[in-house]
């Protein structure tokens, strides 16, 4: 019923709002139609209200949201980019407003005036000289400094390179799995024809270096050290995302990707800063990959050194809960599957005959 | 038309012209085209500007709809919508909510709808179609046949992707650029079972349709054009749409490749872009593809698709603001320089949408360097449209006030291009709401407004009819207020590190920000998507009882306002006439004294002009006055 009334209400208005229209119409027609009327001053003061409005409204906004915007960078090269990154803001928010302050501010000052001369100014080459290099001056200097920030990041220095720990992170439909070296430092051979439910990684224990891997539930770093992320996706394209860490690498299946990187905070740390005691470093996922995208949730601890150790130690690794595996990989597989395609073969044969 | 006749006799060029009219009046007296054949497989490009506009129109409203819906579920997460149960069925699951598949398949379709539907064949395929003809003063396309194909295509293609939205498994859902191997896999995910069979069907068959249509936009604007229209009097529009079109069809092709290899991967067991899966429980056989490959295929279409869709607003705009602020576009050659110099760019920047996907950090910085570069023509037009408007005397009607938008759209939507074009700053952006807010502004929100702008400038030419000012008004400052609320936030929200294409972000502690801004921008969504149905009815009431227009509405110089109200096929109906300037003389000094007010069209000889052409066009004026002596001695 009362959906009814309210439909009857808005069938209402509208039909008045229709009548006054077919009104305006007929006194228009009748009345002729100038060139331009009233409603050109309405429009160009409009042109300068609302973009004044917008301005201030936006500002404002800008300053209470500002501890919602970019949470603090705890790696080496986070804090690099978002130094850049700032810098970058004003350049454009300076851009921003000097070129539509112009634009609306012409478009208001040169409304529509009975008799009033219009330049015919329709070329300059200095003019447009001007305003080619000085976009191209400050687009040369932000990309000169970009690049070398890009660089800082992906050139990873050869000792840092040698002593960084290795972590392998790798995405399916839903969710993340991280994989540690172990005592060796070095991460076993995967095939992922050895996947199954329990080996999720389709680790190859005939290579001795799978022996000590282990999978925890979390990602733990330890604070200050470098660490690369070795990226892998088993089904569809994923791609991992720090946001606290400017750390973003895309999962691909079939090849393997990595992100170097030095955290600079620990997680107790930060709790203390913000002061909440359930603080959490999160991974995200950011390239779409089916139902559950958007709930692709990982953790990442960091912590000192000694503590990040003693959690290493710990750490069982994979075949000590799993000894079924030991020695299973992929020559004993093809070797299984040559006998199976062999036995397929003869009994077809067989039945054949 | 014009090319299928051959007159020996025709020995001198400028004839030309006299006998494609001759038999254009032949045309009319001999048959009178039936119904079918005026209107639904018509070769007129008037009508099938018409067909391409209404088709666009309809997906423009489908796709806004499409938002407007999932707006719905990331501004009010906890909200029952079983209200559109009887709209989309089963997709809302029990608990009233609103499926994560068939929000992805929603994204998806309103990306694709959006980018190709609307804006390339709503926006190019309308525009290109109705103006290209009657601005180079031609009698029509080079081949109206090709140009009923292309049409026709677009229909089948829209008639698939339609379709696609009620099979059982729901359309593609991939995300509009369908990265395999989830659109390869329909073990992945619902959508990338038939519907995405159905989305890959369609887009060969817009692929089509594009690429016909391309090759007949630029071989009329290379051959067709009338006597004195030289490629330095085309007005800013055309060379627009003529730009547009050689980057379809220099890429659309590859989109199509890409295509066709994902259709082999998905039904011939090939391995293009797959290896190493394991899904479902079970281990793939494909070895040795890579889904990089396809990125690279599908933005090498991808990047330069961005402008195909873009520079067509942009050459309406400029038309536009010339024509209303009374005042020669600034910059002219500038203006085609940037053109030229953006298309050519748009080829070599693709690989700034992997910056993230694993590439060779050095071919990174290449991108970076080479996406930086495209920023400053875009910079140099902008300037150009804010000068324009300089000591102008500016009449707001509103496909003005759609122009001086799309400036402010372009410049807001612009400048964080510069960005995320920055390798080192992406990495944190990719993929997040900052992207969105980018193109949404520069490319969706600008070329819209282009789109629009050019209806309401050109519906008189159109329809014979004004459209309604006070709500074309009304309908303006909805939809620019509205954009801005909608997409000017995201870019907090992307600062903040909210990831594209979620369902919601509650499950992070990251994302849980921002809960009233997301609500704040869909009640804008829906006001500004509400805005848009003054300008549905505006349109269609019109058409049919709209204000009669004079020939010449707002004053133009170009050649489409000198044809008859209602042109018929053939469009002029004496001689085509004959261009002597350039498209952009407004308010010329002392033009009162040749008779003129404040605009020249083009069709008007200088020698007529004596007293307000400048020094260097009275040379011009004398060779026009001789020639046109020459030529009358001739036909006479
Ligand atoms: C000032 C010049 C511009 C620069 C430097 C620039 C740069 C970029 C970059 C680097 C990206 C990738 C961001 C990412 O995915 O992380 C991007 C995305 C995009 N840009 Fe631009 N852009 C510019 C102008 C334009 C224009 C004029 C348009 C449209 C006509 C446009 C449309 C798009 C679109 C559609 C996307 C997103 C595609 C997607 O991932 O779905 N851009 N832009
Ligand atoms: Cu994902
Ligand atoms: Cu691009």
């Amino acid at each position: 019923m009362v959906n009814f009334i309210l439909g009857l209400i808005v069938c209402l208005i509208l039909i008045i709002a229709f009548m006054l229209f077919r009104v305006q119409t007929i006194v228009s027609i009748v009345k002729g139609h100038p060139r331009v009327g009233f409603s050109n001053k309405v429009n160009a003061a409009l042109m300068l209200i609302l973009p004044i409005a917008g301005v201030i409204a936006a500002g404002w906004y800008s300053g209470i949201a500002a501890k919602y915007y970019l949470p603090e960078a705890v790696s080496i090269h986070g804090k690099q980019t978002d130094f850049l990154f700032w810098v970058a803001i004003y350049i454009i928010v300076a851009m921003f407003l000097v070129t539509n302050a112009a634009l609306f501010y012409f478009a208001y000052k040169y409304q529509y005036k009975e008799g009033r001369k219009v330049t015919f100014f329709y070329d300059n080459a200095q003019l447009e000289m001007v305003w080619t290099a000085v976009p191209a001056i400050i687009l040369t200097v932000l990309v000169l400094w970009g690049n070398k920030v890009w660089w800082n990041m992906m050139s990873i220095p050869e000792d840092q390179k040698k002593q960084a720990l290795q972590i392998e992170i790798m995405g399916k439909q839903f969710g993340w799995y991280t994989r540690y070296p172990g005592k060796d430092n070095k991460l076993g051979r995967y095939d992922f024809r050895l996947i199954d439910e329990v080996n999720e990684f389709g680790l190859d224990f005939e290579d001795k270096a799978s022996e000590d891997d282990f999978m925890p539930k979390e990602l733990h770093i330890p604070v200050g050290k470098p660490v690369v992320l070795n990226v892998r996706a088993r089904d569809v394209l994923h791609s991992v995302f720090a946001p606290h860490f400017r750390l973003k690498m895309d999962a691909v299946p079939g090849m393997r990707t990595q992100f170097f990187f030095i955290p600079t905070k620990t997680t107790a740390q930060m709790r203390a800063e913000l002061g909440k005691p359930d603080f959490n470093y999160e991974i995200a996922c950011t390239e779409v990959c089916g139902k559950g995208h958007f709930a692709m949730k990982y953790i990442i601890v960091v912590e000192e050194e000694k503590e990040f150790k003693k959690w290493y130690a710990e750490q069982k690794p994979f075949l000590e809960n799993n000894p079924e595996y030991r020695g299973k990989g992929m020559k004993s597989l093809l070797k299984k599957n040559l006998a199976d395609s062999e036995k397929n073969k003869k009994q077809k044969e067989l039945a054949e005959l | 038309m014009a090319t299928h006749i051959h007159n020996e006799s025709a020995s001198i060029d400028a004839l030309h012209h006299e006998h494609t009219q001759e038999h254009a009046h032949e045309h009319e007296h001999h048959h009178e085209e039936s119904f079918i054949r005026k209107y639904i497989f018509s070769e007129d490009h008037k009508i099938i500007s018409k067909q391409f506009l209404i088709t666009g129109l309809f997906w423009a409203f489908l796709g806004g709809l499409m938002s407007v819906i999932f707006r719905l579920q990331l501004g009010f997460p906890e909200m029952k919508l079983e209200f559109l149960r009887p709209l989309l069925g089963t997709w809302i699951n029990e608990t009233g909510k609103l499926d994560p598949n068939f929000y992805l398949a929603l994204v998806t379709m309103h990306g694709t709808i959006m980018v190709f539907f609307v804006l390339t064949a709503g926006l190019s395929g309308t525009f290109s179609n109705f103006l290209i003809p009657l601005q180079i003063g031609a009698r029509d396309m080079a081949s109206g046949f090709l140009n009923m194909l292309s049409y026709w295509f677009f229909f089948a293609s829209s008639v698939v992707m339609f379709i696609s939205l009620f099979v059982e498994t729901g359309p593609a859902a991939g995300g509009w650029v369908v990265y395999p191997p989830l659109s390869a896999l329909p073990q992945a995910m619902p959508g990338s079972g038939l519907g995405m069979t159905l989305w890959l069907v369609s887009m060969s068959l817009f692929i089509v349709s594009t690429l016909l249509g391309g090759i007949n936009y630029i071989t009329t604007v290379i051959n067709l054009r009338t006597q004195g229209m030289s490629f330095a009097r085309l007005p800013l529009t055309i060379w627009a749409f003529f730009v547009t079109a050689v980057l379809g069809l220099l890429s659309f092709p590859v989109l199509f490749a890409a295509a066709l290899l994902l259709i082999f991967d998905r039904s011939l067991g090939t391995s293009f872009y797959l290896s190493e899966i394991y899904i479902g429980g079970e281990a793939l056989p494909n070895m040795g593809g890579s889904p990089i490959l396809y990125q690279h295929l599908f933005w090498f279409l991808g990047h330069p698709e961005v402008y195909i869709v873009l520079l067509p607003a942009l050459g309406i705009t400029s038309e536009i603001i010339a024509t209303n602020a009374r005042k020669p576009i600034f910059g002219y050659k500038a203006m085609v320089g940037s053109i030229l110099g953006i298309g050519f760019l748009s080829f070599i920047v693709w690989a700034h949408h992997m910056f993230t996907s694993g590439m060779d950090p050095f071919l990174g910085s290449v991108f970076m360097f080479l996406t930086l570069i495209i920023a400053v023509p875009s910079a140099v037009k902008a300037f150009n449209y804010i000068t324009t408007l300089w000591r102008g005397n500016i009449i707001f009607t509103p496909a003005m006030l759609f122009s001086v938008g799309l400036v402010s759209l372009f410049i807001s939507g612009g400048v964080t291009g510069i960005i995320l074009g920055n390798n080192a700053l992406d990495i944190q952006l990719h993929d997040t709401y900052f992207v969105v807010a980018h193109f949404h502004l520069v490319m969706g929100s600008a070329s819209f407004f282009g789109m629009v702008a050019g209806i309401y400038h050109w519906f008189p030419k159109m329809f014979g009819r004004m459209m309604d000012e006070k709500l074309g008004y009304i309908h303006f400052w909805l939809t620019f207020i509205g954009v801005y609320l909608v997409f000017f936030p995201m870019h907090y929200m992307g600062i903040a590190g909210f990831p594209r294409r979620y369902y919601s972000f509650t499950g992070f502690d990251a994302f849980k920000s921002f809960v009233d801004l997301n609500a704040f921008m869909s009640v804008a969504a829906i006001i500004a998507f509400s805005a848009q149905l003054i300008f549905a009815f505006n349109f269609f009431y019109s058409m049919f009882r709209g204000r009669r227009a004079p020939q010449n509405p707002w004053g133009s110089n170009t050649l489409e306002w000198t044809a008859p109200i209602n042109p018929g096929h053939g469009n002029w109906i004496g001689d085509i006439p004959k261009v002597y300037r350039w498209a952009y003389d407004y308010s010329k000094p002392n033009a009162d004294k040749d008779g003129f007010t404040d605009f020249i069209p083009q069709n008007i000889p200088l020698y007529q002009t004596p007293h307000s052409n400048l020094p260097h066009e009275q040379e011009l004026a004398k060779i026009q006055e001789a020639e046109d002596r020459e030529m009358k001695k001739l036909v006479g």
